[in-house]
């Protein structure tokens, strides 16, 4: 069957304007912010009963569903422990698990849905730095608590969303000091085209301008790209001493599959990923990455009889072939945290646990971690890791204990305009 | 003038990737007008038939699962068109719809069988790494899939124009009614071509996993640009898509790397945009008998 004229035009316009809806969305979304219908402010929570609601909000479908629902497991996974130890001031907690669905918007409303009628004591969830900015206006307009498990770019600080994964300061720069320790001088930037990449690599070069180091190249690619060669291209032609990536997601299997056939190894030229834990690795397949630097607080190799214990505990509840990584620690840390911080306030109400939450500390399986009231962030332990022939990450250097939180990096004389 | 020759192999082997996944789209777009978003499930399912034999296979996988892949994706496609596409024949915005909603569904199914995170397939050694031919830099796997491309294109050229049953193929879709009258048996050519049309997808992904990750969304990257390309090289026409294929690929090495990843799909869609105002039926019209 051959189409008239008329159709051809029409199929055709239908297709670009679909292709363009599609390339768009990534961008619109990250704009918009919430407006959630709700209750104005002030939502109380429920704590009658003999268990207490928390909420679960992470990306179960949609292309984030990969990390996310391993974080959602961690997280079940905690609870799961306190409540087989007696709950929380004597109530069981109960989960309500609700589908970010890789959707910002969609955060926002299942947040305020959470928030009024769940009438959760706390959120743990978000994974996308949009994601976390779509939900922070629900929160603070509530004055309800979120506990937000990944690393981030820093220059933020709400006085409702706990972060218990690293800012810059604990990872990204670190992660740099590392570089320039082994004499990499000229740096070139992969990232995926936001907010999370684009933030990091303005600290970055003005870490490089501080340190005397280079910045040879800047490369952003649309989340989701898959063709990396002439990325690749550009970056061998600029002969860089070392690559800082910080892509996103599935673009990193194409992008460590592709440089794996440039020939360029570690050795000559390591790419050191902030955004790449055990399980993309796993995707990704060891091969590619055997060698490459990573930088994280945690890895499943993290020696300690309390990883151990995370470690077992999570392959006996979802398989033994399933490994940990830093963002499912840390989401698994945010539930003992707030935890600590109830009992510490002896109260479920965000103020109190504000109030309560300085000095707060865990033993978690990546070491001490402990809540800076200041700035509702935590110590973490800094460490560079080498991804191994069989997929895990070893250690090969760490900070030697908890670094304080620096979100908007006031210690650093070189970072003083960001 | 290096980085000019550099780039060049970049593009080909992208317009070889647009390729191989267009070539299934030609059919059963631009041959029998349905708009099959689900062809892009159709890769999805090629690429897990591959990391599905690794355990029997091991590293040679690829290679054993081109023609599997084949297979198993023609008759996916083929039951597709069999329970529901055959009801929407000459209604293509309402096959895009079907065929969206379809392939909503299979990824979830390939979410629930493989889980959400990537899986990964691991290539035959010989075609990890690169040569280089002239000073240009050719990654072993970028040539074969650019191989693989060519040994479709000419596959199904052979079959269209040598074979009783391509023959048929083509009667059917220059004129349906008059081909019915002759005595081909449409229906049947119907299956065939869907068959044909989604096994290549299969076969793309296949290709795909020497490249790239391996999930549940996997088609989805592809999709679109594989229907930029039948459309901008007139449905239905292999020549079209063939051209179409490497000049958008290669268009889209160049920009790219005079500027950046996210420009040059601005680019390639605004010159696509263009060009169907001047050409709304692509580079090659298919002649026909048939008023329309």
């Amino acid at each position: 069957m051959s189409f008239g004229r008329r159709t051809a035009r029409l199929t055709a316009a239908s297709l670009v304007s679909l292709a363009l809806a599609l390339a768009t969305t990534a961008c619109a979304s990250d704009k918009s912010t919430s407006k959630g219908a709700g209750t104005g402010g002030g939502a109380s929570i429920d704590t009658s009963g003999s268990s207490v609601k928390v909420g679960v909000l992470h990306s179960l479908s949609g292309t984030m569903a990969i990390s996310e629902v391993t974080v959602k497991n961690s997280v079940l996974l905690a609870i799961d422990e306190i409540n087989a130890k007696g709950g929380v001031l004597g109530k069981k907690v109960e989960p309500v698990v609700e589908d970010g669905a890789s959707d910002w918007p969609t955060f926002a409303e299942k947040a305020q849905k959470l928030i009024s009628n769940d009438k959760v004591a706390v959120t743990f969830g978000g994974w996308t730095s949009a994601s976390r900015k779509a939900m922070l206006p629900v929160f603070e307009k509530n004055k309800q608590l979120l506990f937000y498990p990944v690393q981030y770019e820093g220059l933020e600080s709400s006085p409702y969303i706990f972060y218990t994964g690293a800012t810059t300061n604990q990872q990204i720069v670190p992660g740099l000091d590392y570089l320039k320790a082994q004499g990499k001088k000229k740096i070139f930037l992969v990232g995926s085209d936001y907010v999370f990449p684009r933030t990091a690599n303005k600290i970055i070069k003005k870490y490089a301008e501080a340190n005397g180091m280079e910045v040879v190249g800047e490369e952003y690619t649309p989340l989701g790209h898959t063709e990396y060669s002439t990325v690749i291209n550009k970056v061998t032609e600029a002969h860089p001493d070392a690559v800082f990536n910080t892509l996103n997601g599935d673009s990193n299997v194409a992008f460590f599959k592709q440089l794996r056939s440039t020939g360029v190894g570690p050795d000559r030229m390591p790419v050191l990923s902030v955004s790449v834990a055990e399980e993309e690795v796993r995707g990704i397949g060891p091969d590619y990455l055997a060698g490459q630097p990573v930088a994280w607080n945690y890895y499943q190799t993290t020696e300690g009889a309390r990883n151990s214990e995370f470690v077992a505990a999570y392959k006996a509840a979802y398989g033994a072939d399933k490994v940990t990584s830093d963002p499912m620690e840390a989401g698994y840390n945010s539930v003992y945290l707030w935890k600590a911080a109830v009992e510490k306030a002896n109260s479920f109400e965000p103020e109190a646990i504000k109030k309560a939450c300085d000095g707060v500390a865990i033993d978690a399986p990546e070491g001490k971690v402990t809540i800076d009231g200041a700035t509702q962030h935590v110590y973490k332990t800094a460490r560079i890791g080498v991804v191994r022939e069989d997929g895990l990450i070893q250690e090969v250097w760490n900070s030697g204990g908890p670094v304080k939180p620096d979100p908007y990096l006031k210690e650093y004389p070189w970072a003083t305009d960001l | 003038m290096n980085a000019f020759m550099n780039q060049l192999p970049i593009g080909l082997s992208i317009g070889a990737v647009l390729l191989l996944i267009a070539l299934g789209l030609t059919f059963t777009f631009g041959q029998m007008g349905v708009i099959n978003m689900a062809h892009g499930e159709f890769i999805m399912a090629g690429a897990y038939t591959a990391y599905m034999l690794q355990d029997w296979a091991g590293r040679q996988a690829v290679l054993v699962a081109l023609p599997v892949a084949f297979v198993v994706a023609g008759l996916m496609g083929l039951i597709l068109e069999r329970t529901l596409i055959r009801r929407f024949y000459g209604r293509p915005l309402d096959t895009l719809l079907l065929t969206w909603g379809v392939s909503l569904v299979l990824q979830q199914v390939a979410r629930d069988l493989f889980g959400a995170p990537n899986v990964q397939v691991k290539a035959p050694t010989w075609l990890v790494g690169g040569g280089a031919w002239l000073g240009i830099r050719m990654p072993y796997a970028r040539m074969f899939i650019l191989a693989l491309a060519v040994l479709c294109v000419v596959a199904i050229w052979i079959y269209l124009a040598r074979t009783k049953q391509g023959r048929r193929m083509q009667a059917v879709m220059q004129n349906r009614d008059l081909a019915a009258c002759s005595g081909i048996a449409t229906s049947r050519v119907d299956q065939r071509t869907f068959f044909i049309g989604s096994g290549l997808a299969g076969v793309a992904g296949v290709a795909l996993t020497l490249i790239g990750p391996v999930g549940p969304a996997l088609g989805t990257y592809y999709i679109v640009d594989a229907f930029l390309v039948v459309v901008a090289g007139g449905l239905g026409r292999l020549q079209g898509a063939v051209i179409a294929a490497f000049f958008l690929g290669l268009l889209n090495s160049y920009v790219e790397y005079w500027s950046d990843a996210s420009l040059a799909k601005v680019v390639v869609f605004a010159v696509i945009i263009g060009f169907l105002q001047l050409r709304p039926q692509g580079l090659f019209v298919l002649r026909s008998r048939k008023l329309t």
